[in-house]
């Protein structure tokens, strides 16, 4: 019977093996809740995925030092989209089946968004988008939420700004066809920007990824205008800019906070010198919670300057964190109760209330390119 | 009418640089009756090429310029002849379903080793050459786009001379015509071919720093879509043939940029390919290609 005894002996063991193993993973799933975090980290819109994830890791970092949340730890699981489309969506059903999260922070550009919150709302997990601002991302049901503001507004900020700073007359649109974030600005700003006396004489479009914009700007130039709003990413931005002196147009060039990244400046070079963005928040500003967080974030990244998506990425962890303790429980019915009751939170970018549409309500900043940095105009309120 | 001037000038200078690239698939094509697809690739390597160099030598010169443009061509044609002694070259007299199978699947691997090597997010092309704007009359001419034109034509009249004029262009033709043949006469197919492809590469190399010249944004997937442009130009201009791809090239870009400037510019690339399909229905071999028989 030796031969049967070895067995047993090395059956036991891998039982145990397993028991202990399964115990440990049972453990660990108790102790700290889970938080998935997606977006893009790596490709063309990476600038926006990598600042809202470096914000999300210092919020959990300080939460854990400071004890963590309802006394348990808190683990941030991220995930690269790789700034592709379909990826978004893949990400979130593996945070729901394989990790089973408490909730989702991200979701940058309104596209990626678009494509997560579905299936997080159908498992009932609630996600806080960190800045997509297309109105049609909370709408998808009531356990979607935003920290930033929506595009209607950011639609109204612009046009505002190119009609009474700018003085602006006759505006000309770029829109990227197939970017939700950027076709939903376009219209709004064309919408305020005509309802307060202006004139949107030609709009002009593009796709993601496009490089050559010479045929739009030739044909925006011919009609003749004071200013070009161009509602996409920074990437396209900056070719637009570069593209737009070198035909000669003189006029003032602007874009959303999606033309915010450092890569407009060192893409774009010269040529962006004197563009315009609308944004969040800005690390100008001289709010002691804005200086406390810049001070925090230099420290834990060694010394680089957060932008107002780190700031928007830090809100929304500690946004989350304030509804956990808030609902005192991790169940994810009374947890999105406490998130949608959120009112006058302190965040970095402003003071957030959810509304009942579940968006956040609060101030916009212009800010523009003065010798290669980024610097404070104006604060434009809702 | 400056207007019109204007965009037609924009649309040559993104032509020249379809028409670079074109003429690799169309060079390969003509010799080995295959596509190339690695090529659109080898374009980005060059640009990446050209990203490295740029930092060595001073911004903003000539010869800074033109040594950035040189180094890369080198580098690119010694890596187009590698991936041929190795990839296509253990293939050779395989089907030919085959071999363009494995030239996805290295198309693919730059694509991807790229991202690996060189990361996946975007990097800004220094400006190696000094950039100013010319004004004529309304017409606004920047030097980067009478570089890529210059550059192109020289480059095409170069290879014109190479494959009419030497010795070495004498046996691609042979070879093309009937590389068995052409053995029996001593041609030596196998430097024949590499040299082949070493061109080629050189001449995507040039595109690439062309491209990342005016488009100074470059990542690892930025061969993509100027690869299946000049792909298709080659095809308009009747592949295998060096004057139909140049055609082909500036003709797609002179297309999409006037669609482009257009109210239709959603439809740019349907309007571009819908064009390629007309043309190709009333002429199948391409604008300037001869109609051959295939052999059974």
């Amino acid at each position: 019977m030796k031969s049967l005894s070895v067995f047993s002996h090395f059956a036991l063991r891998a039982l145990f093996g397993v028991l202990a193993f399964g115990v440990w993973n049972f453990a660990s799933a108790e102790d700290a809740i889970k938080v998935g975090e997606y977006g893009a980290f790596s490709g063309k819109e990476a600038a926006f995925g990598l600042s809202a994830r470096k914000g999300a890791i210092l919020a959990f970092e300080e939460a854990n030092a400071h004890g963590g949340v309802l006394g348990r730890k808190v683990e941030l699981l991220t995930e690269d989209n790789q700034s592709k489309a379909g990826e978004s969506a893949t990400i979130a059903k593996k945070f729901v089946s394989r990790d089973k999260v408490v909730a989702v922070l991200g979701g940058n550009p309104s596209s990626n968004s678009l494509e997560a919150a579905p299936i997080l709302q159908n498992a009932k997990i609630p996600m806080i988008a960190i800045s997509s601002t297309n109105p049609r991302v909370t709408e998808i049901g009531n356990y979607i939420f935003r920290v930033c503001f929506i595009d209607p507004f950011q639609g109204t900020v612009l046009a505002k700004f190119a009609k009474d700073t700018l003085h602006a007359k006759r505006a000309a649109i770029i829109t990227s066809v197939n970017n939700a974030y950027s076709v939903g600005i376009s219209k709004v700003f064309r919408e305020k920007f005509t309802a307060a006396g202006g004139e949107v004489v030609i709009e002009q479009k593009h796709s993601e990824g496009d490089k050559d914009f010479r045929a739009q700007l030739t044909a925006i130039k011919a009609a003749g205008v004071d200013c070009i709003f161009h509602s996409s990413n920074y990437t396209e931005g900056a070719l637009i800019c570069i593209q737009a002196r070198q035909l000669g147009f003189t006029g003032p060039l602007f874009g959303g906070d999606a033309w915010e990244a450092p890569q407009l400046i060192e893409i774009g070079g010269a040529a962006v010198e004197g563009t315009y963005y609308s944004t969040h928040a800005s690390p100008e500003s001289t709010a002691p919670v804005m200086q406390n967080f810049i001070k925090k974030f230099r420290a834990r990244w060694d010394g680089e300057t957060p932008d107002s998506i780190a700031a928007l990425g830090y809100d929304a962890a500690a946004l989350l964190f304030d509804a956990l303790q808030r609902a005192g429980t991790t169940d994810s019915a009374k947890l999105r109760e406490a998130i949608a009751t959120t009112k006058d939170f302190s965040g970095v970018t402003g003071r957030i209330t959810i509304d009942q549409d579940r968006n956040a309500t609060k101030s916009a900043v212009i800010l523009t390119v003065k010798n290669g940095k980024f610097a404070y105009v104006e604060t434009i309120d809702p | 009418m400056s207007e019109f001037l204007q965009q037609l000038l924009n649309g040559l200078s993104l032509g020249a640089i379809y028409a670079l690239i074109a003429l690799g698939y169309t060079m390969v094509y003509g010799v080995l009756r295959f596509i190339n697809f690695a090529h659109s690739d080898v374009f980005m390597v060059g640009a990446f090429i050209g990203y490295y160099m740029g930092k060595l030598v001073p911004e903003n010169t000539v010869w800074g310029g033109l040594i950035v443009l040189v180094v890369a061509m080198l580098g690119c044609s010694v890596i187009g002849m590698v991936i041929e002694r190795l990839a296509y070259r253990p293939l050779r007299g395989a089907a030919t379903l085959n071999v363009l199978i494995t030239a996805i699947g290295v198309s693919l691997l730059l694509e991807y080793s790229g991202q690996v090597f060189f990361g996946a997010t975007p990097r800004t092309f220094p400006a190696v050459f000094p950039s100013v704007n010319f004004t004529l009359g309304g017409l606004v001419i920047s030097s980067n786009q009478v570089v890529v034109i210059v550059v192109t034509a020289l480059l095409m009249v170069g290879l014109q001379v190479i494959v009419y004029r030497t010795k070495i262009g004498t046996a691609m033709r042979a070879v093309s015509l009937n590389p068995k043949a052409a053995q029996l006469v001593g041609v030596n197919n196998d430097v024949v071919i590499s040299f082949t492809f070493g061109l080629g590469s050189a001449l995507a190399a040039a595109g690439g720093i062309l491209y990342a010249l005016n488009y100074p944004s470059i990542d690892p997937l930025m061969g993509v879509m100027p690869g299946l442009k000049a792909f298709v130009a080659a095809v308009l201009g009747g592949i295998g043939n060096i004057p139909g791809a140049a055609l082909g090239g500036l003709l797609l870009g002179t297309v999409e940029t006037f669609v482009n400037g257009s109210q239709w510019s959603t439809y740019k690339d349907a309007i571009a390919f819908a064009i390629l399909i007309i043309i190709l229905l009333f002429r199948p071999a391409g604008l300037l290609g001869k109609a051959t028989i295939e052999k059974v």
